[in-house]
């Protein structure tokens, strides 16, 4: 049976495949890979499940070094482009391409962004858990962080062939679109929340938080509590606090704080390093 | 329009000006009363109702006005079919303070705990925890000032105007009146929650 062996993990490698949607009312989030547009890329990259069921290795800040055993692999390496080297020649990014048995594939630092996908064809096997094999940072459901040694096992052919023969590197937008959410009201000046924030290192898949000046709350709410509410991924919430927390994949069911806004497109805060300079926009 | 808040571009956050519409609205959604609805998340003063896609969402919502204007503001009545009965040993840590504040005393607690089905509610903050409604209002206390680090799975609880069971061990600052071993997951199960939104607890005491 052919697998990857994963040699090191680097800072955080986790399974992730489409996730667990459609169980929030049991108090389960979706959870699933963060930059879902690179995921499917690299799904298409190499004919695997269009559905997002064959699981990849969310990357997190490169460093992850895994070795081809009992076979070949065909994998594929998207999202943030990191420098990638097998047998000490360089790898390419965004295109499909073969490990042999004993293949070493390495990954440095990527220069931009903060996560990347090694998918393989045929997807990566683990015991799933309310149906999907993400990891949820969250609430600790899914396969466990890799860690070195953890032997992947790699799953069947899929029937389909490949739907795309490279793909782009996503971009890093240095603004940001907000489409309304359901309490702009809560804040004193909802159009505040258009200017530039910086990345906070305490970011993670819960959600990114900004720093920046403090969003004030109107006088009316000021002491005065939200029942908890459903919230979304890409949901703006501001807490009393006033620093924004942008919803990530492995956010809460429900929040007792307001979401002000809703990022139009949540796939790029996957890739929002601590330090970037960001601006939303109200769309 | 009030009542029908955005919630980015496939979802909308319901909150109707009488929350007494919830649990129809909520069954209502479920059901299918709304073409394009994926997912119905319930909550204390809203639904939240996921389309399949931004255009599923633009094409639903003449329904979804219809739905708020129209679904009456009624607590459902329990329907004999979706009772589950929970059976609770009442040693819990806080049982006699919840007598001393309700003025009932432990035993008249547990009668008024098990007298009347609870509603469940809403889920949330755990797989298989449910907030449970509609119970003996006299049985409405405050949280404890102190929460505890560590509740155990199966701790039967009480805060505010809800009940609940812990389904895993986790802090938690509800007052803690028994225990069950029922099983609240079980992912061989359809639906996998024991309490499933919709349904209502039978609260029944028994030896511990």
């Amino acid at each position: 049976m052919t697998a990857l062996e994963v040699l090191r993990p680097g800072p955080l490698a986790l399974l992730q495949d489409a996730g667990r949607p459609g169980l929030a009312a049991l108090g389960i989030t979706a959870s699933g890979a963060f930059d879902r547009a690179a995921f499917r890329a690299g799904a298409a990259l190499l004919g695997n499940h269009p559905a997002g069921s064959d699981a990849a290795i969310e990357v997190t800040l490169g460093g992850l070094a895994v070795r081809a055993v009992g076979g070949p692999a065909q994998v594929a390496l998207t999202g943030a482009p990191v420098p990638a080297t097998v047998g000490g020649l360089a790898a390419p990014h965004g295109r499909a391409f073969a490990l042999a048995e004993g293949d070493e594939l390495s990954l440095g630092t990527p220069p931009r962004g903060v996560r990347s996908y090694l998918s393989v064809r045929g997807g990566l096997l683990a015991e799933p858990e309310f149906g999907s094999r993400s990891r949820d940072l969250l609430a600790h459901l899914g396969p466990p962080p890799l860690r070195a040694g953890d032997r992947l096992e790699i799953g069947p052919p899929p029937s389909w062939q490949p739907a795309a023969d490279s793909v782009l590197p996503p971009d890093f937008p240095a603004v940001l679109d907000v489409l309304p959410g359901p309490r702009p009201d809560w804040l004193a000046d909802p159009g505040a929340l258009a200017r530039g924030w910086e990345v906070s290192p305490q970011s993670n898949r819960v959600g990114v938080r900004l720093l920046g000046e403090p969003l004030r709350w109107a006088a009316t709410r000021l002491g005065t509590e939200l029942p908890s509410e459903p919230v979304v991924r890409g949901g703006i919430q501001v807490p009393p606090g006033g620093l924004p927390v942008l919803f990530g994949p492995d956010h809460p069911t429900t929040g007792g704080y307001p979401v002000v806004g809703v990022i139009a497109d949540p796939d790029r805060l996957a890739q929002l390093r601590p330090g970037d300079q960001l601006t939303l926009r109200w769309a | 329009m009030p009542g029908l808040l955005p919630c980015g571009p496939d979802a909308v956050l319901v909150e109707p000006a009488d929350p007494a519409q919830l649990p129809g609205l909520t069954d209502a959604l479920t059901s299918g009363r709304v073409d394009g609805v994926v997912e119905v998340v319930p909550a204390a003063r809203t639904v939240l109702a996921r389309f399949a896609s931004p255009s599923a969402l633009d094409a639903g919502r003449p329904a979804l006005r219809q739905l708020l204007a129209t679904v009456p503001a009624a607590i459902p009545a329990p329907d004999p079919s979706r009772v589950v009965e929970v059976a609770v040993s009442y040693d819990g840590p806080d049982l006699a303070e919840v007598g001393r504040l309700t003025g009932l005393g432990s035993a008249g607690v547990v009668a008024a705990h098990t007298a009347t089905p609870w509603r469940v509610a809403f889920g949330g903050f755990a797989p298989g925890f449910a907030y449970l409604t509609g119970g003996d209002p006299r049985l409405r206390v405050p949280r404890r000032a102190e929460p505890r680090q560590a509740v155990p799975a199966g701790a039967v609880g009480l805060a505010g105007e809800f009940s609940g069971i812990y389904p895993r061990p986790s802090p938690g600052g509800w007052q803690l009146i028994g225990r069950t071993t029922a099983a609240l997951w079980d992912a061989g199960r359809q639906p996998p929650a024991l309490l499933a939104p919709g349904r209502w607890v039978r609260f029944v005491a028994v030896a511990g």
